[in-house]
């Protein structure tokens, strides 16, 4: 593995571009976090035309339910949670801005094509390293639907959050790309 | 007749949730470590290196390992010799659940209603208890936390016996590389054959609480572990499924007598985070 890039959020579709599946990336910034009942209120309020309570242009969201932080703690542990779940909320998403997602496990077809065609990012963390990446959030605030518990849109201020890209902008997909290499 | 007061239950169900979700055992801690050095991969190496970092703080700090601190699952050995005092037995199991979760900083993951209300009980429970009355005078805990990342990757196939050893295995494989990166690999697989069709899901489940480095004792089913293993780890699927050689630390089958028209087989998935501890009282 190479050396790790270096993002900023919020990014843009052209800063985006340089990342290739397989890349090391170390993400810092404000990061959402929303999953599935979060995903089906933000989509529910679009099909009513109502306002957002978060601007998702240039935005990523991790699809995490947080464990509560513990007292001197700024953030409980907080690792992915499986993404399929949110594919049938994530193209309206793409489509109003949203730049990058982090999660864990596959895709479907029609989250890769929205993500070609609006210029976004998937990436991965480890799946359960959640008391490790826990260390990289610095501040967390809930900002939305706080009666879903873990389940509200939190912000997250990251640092060097940990992760890698799995699906490029061009479709690139790390899971079809690495494991036939190992294959027997 | 032996007294056991529901307090003290109560206390070791609390105690056995927070110490299974802080502490990943020595025999998964020397998997990771095995599996590392093994690694061809090095995205797959770096995956590793990650769990095993993640393990070793959240010992130190205790902490979830993982985030999803999972549904309680418990199974309860029952000394038929046992009177239990004070509150009722679910009370004090729900009270050591509540507690735990509660004042462990674990997450609570639980709902009321699965389809329409869906709405937080907020305090993790209701358990899922699985109870069987043994002899003696004791009450053996095994709490086993799962997280739902990997319970969702679990099947269930009634095969017909003439399916036989391959069918079985075919199922079980194809189960592991249908779910791909969904269930936190490298996994440890449970599997259950036999019974009826929930007997064969509750053994799937109760083969997740089997320490990784002890084989089946009837030397077939463990060559059936070893083989299923091996098939499983050809994949290329790896840690995190992103590619390597390294996709199941275990798989761990237990059998019960069937009828003779079937062969039910349940596959049960943990995630890296193979979670359990267990106490007697």
């Amino acid at each position: 593995m190479g050396d790790a890039i270096r993002i900023n959020t919020p990014v843009t579709s052209e800063q985006l571009k340089i990342l290739k599946a397989g890349d090391s990336v170390l993400i810092s910034g404000v990061i959402y976090t929303a999953r599935d009942a979060a995903h089906k209120r933000l989509v529910q309020l679009m099909k009513e035309g109502k306002d957002l309570p978060v601007n998702l242009n240039g935005q990523i969201i991790y699809y995490v339910g947080p464990a509560p932080a513990k007292p001197g703690y700024a953030a409980g542990p907080a690792g992915p949670t499986t993404s399929g779940r949110m594919d049938p909320y994530t193209v309206p998403l793409l489509e109003r801005g949203l730049k990058g997602m982090i999660g864990k496990g596959i895709r479907s077809a029609e989250v890769i094509e929205a993500m070609k065609k609006y210029g976004a990012v998937y990436f991965g963390a480890v799946g359960g390293a959640a008391a490790l990446i826990s260390r990289s959030i610095k501040k967390v605030e809930v900002v939305a639907f706080e009666d879903l518990g873990t389940e509200a849109i939190h912000r997250f201020y990251v640092e060097d959050f940990p992760a890698i890209v799995i699906i490029d902008s061009e479709g690139n997909n790390l899971y079809e790309i690495e494991p036939p290499k190992y294959r027997r | 007749m032996r007294e056991i007061r529901a307090e003290l239950i109560k206390e070791t169900v609390k105690d056995l949730f927070m110490k299974a979700n802080y502490f990943a055992g020595e025999d998964l801690v020397c998997k990771f470590k095995e599996a590392k050095k093994k690694e061809e991969s090095p995205i797959g190496k770096s995956v590793l290196d990650q769990i095993i970092q993640n393990a070793e703080i959240a010992a130190r700090e205790r902490i979830a390992l993982c985030q999803d601190t999972g549904m309680a699952v418990l199974f309860v050995e029952l000394g038929q010799d046992v009177r239990i005092a004070g509150d009722d037995f679910n009370e004090a199991v729900n009270a050591g659940v509540r507690e735990a979760y509660e004042q462990g900083y674990l997450r609570k993951s639980v709902v009321d209603d699965p389809l329409f209300d869906r709405k937080n009980t907020g305090d993790n429970t209701p358990a899922v208890v699985h109870l069987e009355i043994v002899k003696g005078d004791r009450i053996k805990f095994i709490a086993v936390p799962k997280g739902f990342g990997s319970e969702n990757m679990s099947s269930i196939k009634m095969l017909t016996p003439a399916e036989g050893v391959k069918g079985v295995k075919d199922f079980v494989v194809g189960s592991v590389l249908k779910a791909g990166p969904n269930p936190c690999p490298p996994v440890v697989v449970g599997v259950g054959i036999g019974g009826t069709m929930e007997k064969a899901a509750l053994l799937a489940k109760k083969a997740l609480t089997r320490p990784l480095d002890r084989r089946h004792p009837d030397e077939r089913y463990a060559q059936l572990e070893s083989e299923i293993l091996n098939l499983i780890n050809s994949s290329g699927i790896g840690p995190g499924g992103l590619g390597g050689r390294t996709t199941a630390l275990a798989v761990n089958i237990e059998y019960f007598p069937t009828h003779i028209a079937g062969l039910p087989v349940a596959v049960n998935i943990s995630c890296h985070a193979y979670r359990h501890a267990q106490a007697t009282i």
